[in-house]
């Protein structure tokens, strides 16, 4: 090869090979399942409440709003492999957060609500990120999981010993969140609502994740210090995408306590922490919608197991789930998904190509 | 002013001395070879060098500042890069990927959420892998490579970041005898920009590429000069004998 140093002033001959048909066909030509999957999927979920019965639409928002949560999660786990075994202390704090503005304050409205279950969980993550996350030495996986976990755990116990806080029983009675003077109960509305924001969060996230900052994240995931050697600033990346997870957490929460209409020490506990785990290893962490489908095959299986097998559900459900972890380490997306579409490219689309040829 | 000059770098790890009072100064485009015996203290000493370990005692200046102290991310950005001695190429990224996040290292946080600088390097990213001869496997997982193809994926990436100084820690390692002389050639165009710290077992290929050698020897410098001097020398001869 030609002395071309790192290659600031290539020769023509390298430039020419470098737009040879061999580098376009590599983008070209592809199937892509994923996009496909995730139309059908936003497909079925909007039509949902027109053919569901109204109990089960209930219980669909529900799920919706775990989707949110399980999401949080991955984007940390799957995405930056930060184990964060205490993502319920940012759903729970959110959650008790706005529970409080509704009974001491009396507010409710959506638009102040959401932003302040948001900005909790954003803070709470950013403070813990501080304690956890920074420092000179990069922290252990064990000692981060711990860490948070030990964060959830002490938040579920003084919540359960504060006479402020409800202490065993939470918050009960919490009245309804209002968009304007409509007031907004349980139901379909609720759930277009919850929809609409988790295609939001999900369409920034997916944005963000496709990004060049995707691709430091995923070097963050494979080899924390290769990165750092290369000069990236790795615990602010760690921080910032832990931030912005709480941040997603807190949504969920303050969703969860509104449509619940009451908050119980549970929603901060370890409980919550390890379901959530649950839902994303089920799907297949590190894909979005891995987090999505996980989240909801695990709550519909439950709700159709407890109905149909009222004494052993349990038990079959955690077989179940064990099975898909035995034989299907990456989740059930996997099945659908192959490995280079899971992790994804980051180079040029071929629109961006042509507009950085001269 | 020299690029690189550590002085007195002393590393103890509890009882053992693994480094006593070492030095090594670098020119700017000088490629310096490290080399001694195995335990001699060579390893060590480049992980002091790029930030990987904390020297006891002593001091690292590169380019007229004291990095002693710095960590490895900032070393990077001072213009230093690591080539680790067990590869560490990112297994299921692309080698594409691989090259263009070495490249953008530097990066502003909003500059990689927005992906101003992705379209730009598509080329430099496409230049560095020809220069490599990885360009036809530039969409395959880094995992796919063969072990000297990774070696060399791994140094395109620490040369990515565009350092003034590279420090190679057992570039050939386990490679085949084509790869290694393909490695030198390889190596040799980086000297227009940058100087080269390598550390290396195969001697034929340091005396090939290197302009100054320094020998350790249970964590001291034995000796430090041109690659004849230290030819001629008897005491480096020695240890070499000793261990054969």
């Amino acid at each position: 090869m030609s002395s071309t140093g790192t290659g600031i002033q290539p020769p023509p001959r390298v430039i020419e090979a470098a737009r040879s048909p061999l580098m376009a066909s590599a983008f070209a030509g592809r199937t892509k399942v994923l996009p496909i999957l995730e139309l059908a999927l936003l497909i079925a979920a909007s039509i949902a409440p027109l053919v569901l019965r109204d109990y089960i639409t209930v219980y669909a928002t529900r799920v919706l709003i775990l989707c949110l949560f399980a999401l949080s999660f991955d984007l940390v786990w799957g995405y930056a492999g930060i184990l964060s075994l205490g993502q319920s202390l940012f759903f729970g704090m959110a959650g008790y957060g706005v529970a409080l503005l509704s009974r001491d304050f009396g507010v409710g409205s959506i638009f102040a609500v959401l932003p302040a279950g948001t900005l909790i969980g954003f803070v709470a993550a950013l403070l813990l990120a501080g304690f956890l996350l920074l420092g000179r030495h990069p922290s252990s996986v064990v000692f981060v999981s711990l860490g948070t976990m030990t964060g959830a755990y002490a938040a579920d116990r003084l919540a359960r010993g504060s006479h402020y806080l409800g202490g065993q029983n939470g918050i009960p009675s919490i009245q309804p969140m209002t968009i304007g003077s409509h007031e907004l109960s349980e139901g379909p509305g609720f759930y277009y609502l919850v929809l609409a924001i988790l295609v939001l969060i999900y369409l920034l996230s997916r944005f963000l994740l496709r990004s060049q900052f995707g691709l430091a994240l995923a070097g963050l995931r494979e080899n924390e210090q290769r990165i750092a050697f290369l000069g990236y600033k790795v615990q602010h990346l760690k921080a910032i995408i832990f931030a912005i997870s709480g941040a997603i957490a807190g949504t969920a929460g303050s969703l969860y306590a509104f449509h619940e209409g009451f908050v119980w020490t549970n929603m901060l506990g370890v409980v919550m922490s390890t379901q959530v785990v649950l839902y994303v290893l089920f799907g297949g962490s590190g894909t979005l919608i891995g987090a999505v489908i996980g989240t909801a095959i695990v709550e519909g299986l439950s709700f159709w197991l407890s109905d149909n097998y009222r004494d052993i559900w349990p038990i079959i459900l955690g077989v179940l789930l064990l099975l898909v972890i035995l034989f299907r380490p990456l989740g059930l997306i996997s099945l659908v998904l192959g490995e280079r579409e899971r992790v994804g490219h980051f180079g040029p689309s071929l629109k961006e190509k042509r507009n950085a040829a001269p | 002013m020299p690029l690189l000059e550590a002085a007195g770098i002393s590393k103890v790890f509890g009882k053992l001395t693994a480094l006593d009072g070492a030095a090594l100064t670098v020119g700017e485009r000088e490629f310096h070879g490290l080399i001694g015996p195995n335990g001699s203290g060579k390893s060590t000493l480049m992980k002091c060098l790029a930030g990987a370990l904390v020297p006891t005692r002593g001091k690292v200046t590169f380019i007229n500042t004291d990095v002693t102290s710095l960590t490895p991310s900032e070393r990077a950005r001072a213009g230093m890069s690591l080539k680790f001695q067990i590869t560490a190429v990112l297994p299921t990224l692309t080698l594409y990927d691989n090259i263009l996040l070495a490249l953008q290292a530097r990066s502003s946080l909003l500059e990689l959420a927005f992906s101003r600088t992705r379209g730009r390097l598509h080329e430099e990213v496409m230049t560095m892998l020809l220069q490599f001869r990885l360009a036809d496997r530039a969409f395959d997982a880094a995992a796919t490579l063969s072990h000297g193809q990774q070696q060399w994926l791994e140094i395109a990436m620490a040369l990515a970041c565009r350092p003034r100084l590279l420090l190679l820690d057992e570039p050939t390692g386990g490679m085949s005898l084509e790869e290694r002389r393909v490695t030198g050639e390889l190596l040799q165009p980086v000297k227009q920009h940058c100087s080269i710290v390598i550390v290396e077992h195969d001697l034929d290929f340091i005396r090939d590429i290197c302009d100054r050698l320094t020998v350790l020897d249970q964590g001291k410098v034995l000796a430090s000069g041109t690659v004849a001097e230290i030819q001629a020398n008897r005491s480096v001869q020695e240890i070499y004998l000793r261990r054969a």
